[in-house]
């Protein structure tokens, strides 16, 4: 271990980024170039690890391991393997998105660009941190930040979107660490992989049971308790129906630009705590509720669909249509813990949650994005029944956001259509009516979506927009790279997958069966 | 291997790159962007026709495959495969293809958007070949959804009319609903077979191996495996080709520019379906048994209703292209049908036969659109015999080769399929069903024509009646081009010389007068009657004594108003699907939406709700408890305090009296104890 601290640094960037912006003060400008070049950077350190990472092997890469407060079994341990140099890549990315659809409103200054580093900060911290209470430190610090950005930036109903996000939120991650400090009281350990390697030796439901004394609980129904507590902090944070409903007035409340970073990156942290977690520490437990599991996975992609089509405001249509896709990812990776049936497809349906979870950041943020230009060219406006007729207006914009929406939509050629294939690919054999049941959901994201384009896209113009400008020289040139991502991962997914195999052979190798 | 199979892939790609290169330039490049659309999809054409070449001289099946995606151990190959029913689709449809974007460059000549057109058409042509040449049922699928893509763009091409916009997104979503059964039927199929390849020395799901173990391999209700993967596929394939129930769309789809409607909603992409069941057709005929699989046997029935239903409907419309629309779901129907009857052979046949009739008919009622001042009601032209003599002759060869006349292209094709219904094992009910349906061909399609052509002329009064002319040459020609075909393709395929399905099925061919005998014969001249008595009936109706203004009642609607009216209404289907399917979901949604508010969120609340009381409870308990305790306790010490004070004035007089007092008391006590 006599590398160059690589995860340190990533994390350290956006701290020192978000200082020298607050340092920027009220010159906006310098604050956004500070911000800029602060995301470019983490974003060239993320690609640097990308690089070097050994695709071959699924183990812990650029580990630093130190002590740090010995005797609470607290280590400064950080690690990436595939799942968590596709989290760091993905946030960089989707930072680098809020930060330049945030580009010319002159309202974010720079304690805006600030909060967003500083989240940036506890994004990279979570998805490196291996030790729980290093982890914990970082999962909390991300939510101030995006407290303060709703509240302070949101629209005219902030004040309860975000004591809502905050408080429910708060709540889950009190779940967690009591679950966490319960496991602590029965084994000594906080560290992930120390806790998953009990579990897989068969040793931790008899460590509860002998330390814990519960009321005279069995150690399996300690068990049970301590991972619905666990994954209570991980469904609110994704969300998972029926935890979901701060989201659609957390989504359309906050800055589109803080909204890229809840729907593109914090939704992804409840992701990776399930699949970093819960299916390596609890997988005895996830089989026995996996009929109840399924069903809320199931639940979250019909539901949410269903729900987006009769919204009226564009925020809480994306909103919901990304529960709708985040369900995709958490039924891919209940579907793993599925007894009986060929590894080959549970290998099939967490690669494509892998893919999932990277897409939907990308088109997510792109469709928040949109809406932001929406937003700034109409005054803040983001009404279904706002617009119309814009594709006359606007070519360019409506073309570019229509790329957007159909890939959203699961369009082939794009990059949201192969991780929901491989999902239900796996799914299906493992569980037919899941993924029967789940289709629905593909139905009525198309609906959806084609409501929209028809209602703000087509039709006569609304005289209002009649004078709205097209993307600017510089709007095109920041989308061209995104929108060219989506089509080389539309038709060359092995980028991704080709880098990630390693790591979900080795999850699933943790999983017993 | 030849180089042409290796190359196979430049024909989709070629027009789908043009469309990336088109997508960038400028609305006012239209020259490039037109030249860069024909001259991809020329090549195309010139490599299509060597590939077909290279099919007759080896018909034997090549493909290539190459890794794509991975997951675990296992990879997903791609590739593309050369066969008879591939070489004859890519060169119908890059030729049809071609001459439709050569008629569009007159027929789009004006519209602002020239140049997006040809992008969306140029797309178009790259992912429908795409489809044609995939040996691997996901790369067929993720083409096949492209062209639903373009075909949504250019239904909705003009978009700023709301029933366009309307009709693209019914279509894109009615053929979806269809599309998620192919998809469920791709995931079991991959399920089963471990593969998704057609072909791939002997391990593909089309070949024996996969096929014989999912025929062995019984489900629920006496399907096997490979029938409910059929009749799965089989869904997506009725929502392109636009099969009952899921036929809503197409008619709709005609609020398109015309050459789309020729190309897509005619020629190519709704025969996408047809050959996709022709492509799955080791699957979908596979049983243990002999006679026809359960899969076959649904497929020939929704064809032949859909035959039947759909020539019902268009007897009672009005619009130009919506009646052409019907004709295409009907023929789409017998495709459909021949192809479960008859094999492979016989529904393609007829796919052929019918791109190049109704592609013709459509770019004729373009024409005659287009020289009308966009008018579409067959009941405001009239007369258009004379002023648009080009188009009149080339719409009457097409419209006879349609009806099945004797010795037009569709007469051959379509006679094929009656035949084969009327051997099949089954039932002799699609049998009766098809050649109703022949009957009410012949009679809608003479409808039209004398609506539209004979008679005086009858402009509609709302539109100031601008001169009507015969179209420029340029939309002119491939009209006589296509009439060639229309006229003699047919013969390509006769029972005495069936050169077309040898070489689909890869049999010898010989010259064999002997076909003509019995059965076909007697089968041919009870066809040929139906025909011309439709065409007779139709005449009697309407031609014979000329229509002379156009609000003067249907002949049909004064025999069968009702009837008539129901027609007029699509038989109500739509609002039917409006009242039952829609509103269900519609239901659902606004429940759903209710429950996250009142339910989940009501939950959420109520906590909060409950915290706070608790809050307000441990307040009061503060205020009124604790507090009051609190303060009763300090009340009292200072009291105590106050009291104690008293004693501590500052008087020694005071002072004096409580020594004096305390000093007796003492000494008293003292006395006593000691007395004790």
């Amino acid at each position: 271990m006599n590398h160059f601290p690589w995860l340190s640094a990533l994390t350290l960037v956006p701290i020192a980024g978000a200082c020298l912006a607050l340092l920027a003060g009220k010159r906006r400008g310098a604050a956004r170039a500070i911000a800029a070049a602060s995301a470019l950077g983490s974003l060239a350190i993320t690609i640097y690890l990308w690089s070097a990472f050994n695709t071959a092997s699924g183990a812990m890469q650029f580990e630093e391991l130190h002590a740090w407060i010995p005797a609470l079994g607290v280590q400064y341990h950080l690690a990436i393997d595939g799942l968590g140099l596709l989290m760091v890549v993905l946030s960089a990315i989707v930072v680098l998105i809020s930060i330049a659809s945030s580009w010319s409103r002159e309202e974010h200054g720079g304690l805006y660009f600030a909060m967003v580093l500083f989240l940036q900060a506890g994004l990279f911290g979570t998805f490196t941190a291996l030790n729980f209470i290093h982890w914990f430190f970082f999962w909390e610090l991300s939510l101030i930040p995006a407290f303060l950005l709703i509240r302070l930036w949101g629209g005219a109903a902030r004040a309860r979107a975000a004591n809502q996000f905050f408080i429910y939120t708060m709540v889950g991650s009190i779940a967690l660490l009591l679950a966490f400090l319960a496991l602590y009281l029965a084994t000594g350990r906080f560290d992930f992989l120390d806790l998953a390697q009990l579990s897989q030796q068969g040793q931790l439901v008899p460590a509860l049971a002998q330390n814990l004394h519960w009321g005279g609980l069995s150690g399996s129904s300690i068990a049970e308790c301590i991972f619905w507590a666990a994954f209570a902090g991980f469904a609110v944070k994704v969300p998972i129906l029926p935890l979901h409903t701060w989201l659609p007035s957390a989504y359309a409340e906050a800055p589109s630009g803080t909204t890229i970073l809840l729907t593109g990156a914090m939704s992804k942290m409840g992701l990776y705590g399930l699949l970093r977690v819960l299916v390596p520490i609890f997988p005895q437990q996830m089989q026995h509720w996996l009929t109840l599991l399924l069903w809320l996975a199931v639940a979250s992609i019909v539901w949410s669909a269903l729900v987006a089509w009769i919204q009226t405001d564009i925020k809480r249509m994306f909103a919901y249509s990304s529960i709708n896709h985040l369900g995709y990812c958490t039924l891919g990776i209940f579907v793993v813990l599925k007894l009986a049936g060929d590894q080959i497809n549970r290998a099939a349906a967490m690669n494509g949650v892998f893919l999932q979870m990277f897409n939907h950041a990308l088109t997510a943020s792109l469709l928040f994005w949109f809406v932001a230009m929406l937003e700034k060219r109409s005054g803040g406006l983001h009404g279904l029944n706002d617009f119309g007729g814009l594709r006359k207006v606007v070519p360019v914009l409506c073309g570019t956001m229509g790329i957007a929406v159909f890939s959203s939509l699961g369009l082939p050629g794009l990059n949201g259509f192969p991780g929901e294939f491989l999902i239900f690919k796996g799914v299906f054999p493992l569980v037919p009516w899941a993924a029967a049941v789940s289709l629905l959901g593909l139905l009525f994201t198309a609906v959806f979506f084609l409501v929209f384009l028809e209602r703000v896209f087509y039709g006569p113009v609304n005289q209002r927009w009649a004078a709205m400008p097209d993307l600017s020289l510089g709007e095109r040139l920041a989308l061209l790279p995104a929108i060219g991502l989506m089509f080389v991962l539309g038709l060359y997914p092995q980028l991704i997958v080709g880098a990630m195999n390693s790591t979900v052979m080795k999850i699933l190798s943790q999983v017993r069966f | 291997m030849d180089w042409i199979v290796r190359y196979l892939w430049l024909i989709p790609v070629l027009p789908a790159a043009a469309a990336a290169v088109i997508a960038f330039l400028k609305q006012g490049r239209r020259r490039l962007a037109a030249t860069l659309a024909i001259g991809s999809l020329g090549v195309s054409l010139l490599l299509a026709l060597i590939a077909f070449a290279h099919t007759l001289a080896h018909p034997a099946l090549e493909y290539q495959n190459h890794n794509w995606l991975q997951f675990g151990a296992e990879w997903i190959r791609f590739g593309w495969l050369l066969d008879p029913l591939t070489a004859v689709m890519l060169v119908m449809v890059t030729f049809v293809g071609l001459l439709i974007f050569i008629y569009s460059l007159g027929y789009m000549a004006h519209d602002q958007n020239f140049t997006r057109f040809f992008c969306f058409l140029a797309l178009f042509a790259g992912a429908m070949l795409g489809v044609v040449i995939a040996n691997n049922l996901l790369l067929l699928f993720m083409c096949w959804e492209v062209v639903g893509l373009t075909s949504y763009l250019l239904i909705g091409f003009w978009f700023h009319k709301p029933e366009a916009a309307k009709a693209a997104k019914k279509a894109f979503i009615v053929t979806r609903i269809g599309d998620l059964g192919l998809f469920l039927g791709m995931m079991w199929l991959y399920g089963l077979s471990g593969t998704l390849l057609f072909y791939d020395g002997g391990a593909g799901c089309l070949e024996h191996t996969a096929v014989a173990a999912m025929a062995a391999h019984g489900v629920a209700l006496g399907l096997t495996a490979s029938s409910a993967i059929g009749l799965l596929i089989f869904c997506g394939a009725a929502g392109k080709s636009g099969q009952v129930p899921l036929h809503v769309w197409l008619p709709d789809a005609m609020e398109g520019p015309t050459p789309v409607s020729a190309l897509i909603h005619a020629a190519t992409m709704v025969a996408a379906g047809v050959f996709l069941v022709a492509r799955m057709y080791p699957l979908m005929e596979a049983t243990t048994g002999g006679g026809p699989s359960s899969a076959l046997e649904v497929i020939a029935w929704v064809g032949a209703i859909t035959a039947l239903l759909a020539a019902f409907i268009a007897v009672g419309q009005n619009d130009i292209k919506r009646i052409l629309a019907y004709s295409t779901v009907s023929q789409l129907g017998y495709m459909m049908l021949g192809l479960a009857v008859g094999g492979v052979a016989v529904g393609m046949f007829h796919l052929i036969t019918h791109a190049f009739f109704k592609a013709l008919l459509f770019l004729g009622a373009g024409s005659i659109i287009h020289g009308c001042s966009e008018e579409q009601d067959i009941r405001y032209m009239g007369g258009l015999r004379k002023l648009m003599p080009v188009t009149f002759a080339t719409y009457a060869i097409a419209m006879l080769a349609l009806c099945g006349f004797p010795l037009f292209a569709g007469f051959w094709s379509k006679d094929e399929i009656l035949h084969s219904a009327h051997l099949w094992s089954i039932s002799s009910g699609p049998f009766y069903l098809g050649a109703v349906g022949a009957f009410l061909t012949a009679f809608y399609m003479t409808r039209q024509v004398c609506y539209a052509f004979f008679g005086p002329r009858r402009p509609a009064p709302r539109t100031v009646a601008k001169p009507v002319h015969e179209s420029p040459p340029v939309m002119t020609w491939p009209l006589i081009i296509l009439s060639i075909f229309a006229a003699l393709l047919g013969f390509v395929g006769t029972p005495a010389w069936p050169w077309f399905q040898s070489f689909l099925e890869g049999r010898a061919l010989a010259l064999n007068f002997g076909a003509f005998s019995g059965g076909m014969v007697s089968l041919m001249v009870i066809s040929s009657v139906i025909v011309i008595a439709g065409i007779a009936i139709g005449w009697w109706l309407y031609g014979s004594k000329p229509i002379t203004r156009a609000e003067e009642p249907d002949a049909l609607e004064r025999v069968q108003p009702q009837f008539f009216r129901a027609l007029g209404q699509r038989l109500y289907i739509d609002e039917f699907y409006d009242v039952t399917v829609i509103a269900f979901s519609r239901l659902c949604a606004r429940a759903f939406q209710w429950a996250d508010r009142w339910v989940w969120n009501g939950a959420v609340q109520l906590v909060a709700w409950c915290t706070r009381m608790v809050s307000h409870f441990d307040s009061l308990v503060d205020a009124h408890a604790i507090n009051a305790g609190f303060d009763g306790g300090s009340t009292g010490l200072a009291q105590g305090g106050r009291l104690i004070s008293r004693f501590q004035n500052g008087r020694a007089q005071n002072y004096l009296r409580v020594l004096g007092v305390a000093l007796v008391v003492l000494a008293l006590i003292l006395f006593w104890s000691h007395a004790g």
